[in-house]
């Protein structure tokens, strides 16, 4: 973990609720994709963490939806702003358990740190499927980008206006009868889809991944225990620390 | 300001040191039970050797996982918890923890004690307190205002007769200052200060976290899987500024001043309310380097109001009735 002041480069606008926002200077403790990072805001008492969804030599690029009060306001944040920002924070994917043919699955607020991960994949020379899902057409954001990296990206939708009408799960289904089976899988999104994730991708479908979650967090960096859950294997986990990434044999729902 | 008659010239100025129950302390700052783990967090960023002391996340005699989360809420200057004491039990942290924290603190932590019954208090407080790692425990903090069990903690803490009940328990199975940290949930803390020192405790500690809630709006649910949490932060720092000073005016016996303390500047004015150590709690959860930032802004605070000596200015503010 590292306290650093970052400076906003550009806040943007993806889709009515999903902003994304670049932020500029030293990023050196951000060493593994599935990270986050915790901001300070005028006015509020704890931190916001939010996941890296990339990061370059100077650059941490985060995506976030104005759900509460406190990302609402980060809307609002301008270029130029300087934040004080804890970097580095969690346990990330561990891309080395991909095999050849991971599949990265993400719903809503939850794909941006598939991002960094299927950049890594990517550069490890993996054939990197991406199944992305959303609520409806206006909410897609980051699909282009995706397939950008060379990744093969497919969409649901709930409303069917674009892709697979469905969850990612059905999507999921459907990819597994045209395509060779997956070597690993990686998730981040609501919880109701990772525990789809469990019972299809994982208990009856056979293929071992990483779940990343997320908890109301107190300080981010392991100290309050306010995020920790008990695991299948025994123990516990702080999602702020040991996690927020947990491999499927730990989770216990 | 009570200023030293008799400065001693040998000692550098400002001084910063207090004593606490007969130990002496190089400042006053102590980060609070729960705020602050087994010390080993906070060594991987700053060497914690430069505080006063800490005390240690509470423990019980068996090991707990505490609540369902949600467990934090964030409210106006402050955190809402509702962890429930989570820790691994007193037997891993005498074979774990202590250890461990021996590799990067040199100095007296404060136990704390918490429990379900006066016998569990009692054994906890005597197997740290006869345990081979003693020897790094200064004192025992017994928390009886855990705002987030059910089933004792904060009960006992509630009721002078069951206070003292506590006290007069952990006191026969141990040597160590015994402190007893009060809930501030309670129409009369004074009164149960007193009785705590009448039972024979050594100091007392407060405040606890204030019992409150948040509700989320979209669902109507509470926040917290607890429904209840414990408040502290800014939002806390009058209401334990004005208990610190009630207890001073009821009890001889040193106090641990807690609640809100985020800078310096507060440090001061708790310890002119009668505090003799402060304690640093929520602050550490926002900001990592809290602690250590209140000990380093200290002498220059101290300058600003012409404090030389900080255990000069203990319940300096009682002086001028």
């Amino acid at each position: 973990m590292k306290q650093v002041k970052l400076t906003v480069k550009s806040n943007k606008m993806l889709t009515p609720t999903t902003y994304r926002m670049r932020l500029e200077g030293d990023v050196s403790a951000i060493t593994q994709p599935g990270q986050f990072i915790n901001l300070k805001l005028d006015g509020h008492f704890l931190r916001r963490p939010i996941s890296v969804c990339d990061v370059e030599s100077s650059h941490v690029t985060i995506i976030y939806k104005a759900l509460g009060q406190g990302t609402e306001e980060m809307t609002h944040l301008e270029s130029g702003t300087v934040l004080d920002v804890l970097t580095g924070l969690g346990t990330g994917f561990d891309s080395s358990r991909s095999g050849d043919a991971p599949v990265l699955i993400g719903g809503g607020v939850g794909i941006p740190p598939l991002y960094l991960l299927a950049k890594h994949l990517i550069r490890e020379k993996k054939k990197v499927t991406v199944i992305l899902g959303y609520n409806s057409e206006d909410e897609i954001y980051y699909a282009g980008e995706f397939a950008a990296l060379g990744c093969e990206v497919k969409i649901a939708t709930a409303d069917g206006s674009v892709g697979i009408k469905g969850f990612v799960t059905d999507a999921y289904k459907e990819l597994k009868r045209t395509l060779n089976d997956y070597t690993y899988f990686y998730t981040c999104g609501p919880t109701a889809m990772l525990k789809a994730i469990y019972r299809d991708v994982y208990t009856r479908g056979g293929v071992d991944g990483e779940f990343s979650f997320e908890e109301r967090m107190g300080c981010g960096y392991g100290a309050c225990m306010g995020c920790s859950v008990l695991l299948k294997t025994g123990g516990y986990k702080r999602i702020c620390k040991d996690g927020p990434v947990l491999r499927a044999e730990e989770i216990y729902w | 300001m009570v200023a030293s008659k008799n400065i001693d010239v040998n000692k550098r100025l400002p001084d910063t040191r207090v004593d606490l129950c007969g130990i002496t302390l190089d400042n006053p700052v102590i980060p609070a039970s729960g705020c602050f783990g087994y010390g080993y967090e906070f060594a991987e960023l700053y060497d914690i050797n430069c505080l006063g002391s800490f005390s240690f996340k509470g423990t019980t005699l068996e090991p707990r996982f505490g609540n369902k989360t949600p467990r934090i809420a964030e409210a106006p200057a402050g955190v809402l918890n509702s962890v429930g004491l989570q820790n691994p039990g007193v037997s891993k942290v005498i074979s774990h923890e202590l250890p461990r924290l021996a590799e990067v603190f040199n100095k007296p932590v404060m136990a704390n004690v918490s429990g379900f019954s006066i016998e569990e208090y009692v054994e906890v407080t005597r197997r740290l307190s006869e345990s081979e790692r003693a020897d790094q425990i200064g004192w025992i903090e017994v928390n009886i205002s855990c705002p987030n069990v059910h089933g004792g903690g904060m009960s006992f803490g509630t009721d002078a007769d069951m206070a003292a009940e506590v006290v007069e328990a952990t006191r026969k199975v141990t040597s160590k200052p015994l402190i007893i940290k009060l809930s501030p949930n309670v129409t009369d803390i004074a009164g149960i200060a007193k009785a705590c020192e009448d039972a024979g405790a050594d100091g007392v500690s407060l405040i606890n976290t204030l019992m409150g809630m948040r509700i989320d709006k979209k669902t109507a649910m509470p926040i917290l899987a607890n429904t209840t949490g414990g408040l502290s932060g800014p939002a806390v720092f009058p209401v334990a500024l004005r208990m610190v000073y009630q207890v001073y005016e009821a009890v001889k016996i040193p106090i641990v001043g807690m609640g809100g303390i985020t800078t310096a500047e507060d440090v001061i004015e708790m310890m002119m309310a009668g505090a003799t150590a402060v304690g640093v709690g929520a602050a550490n959860l926002a900001e990592p380097y809290a602690s250590k930032q209140i000990v380093e802004e200290l002498p220059s605070v101290m300058a600003k109001y012409g404090i030389e000596r900080l255990a000069d200015i203990i319940g300096a503010s009682h002086s001028h009735k």
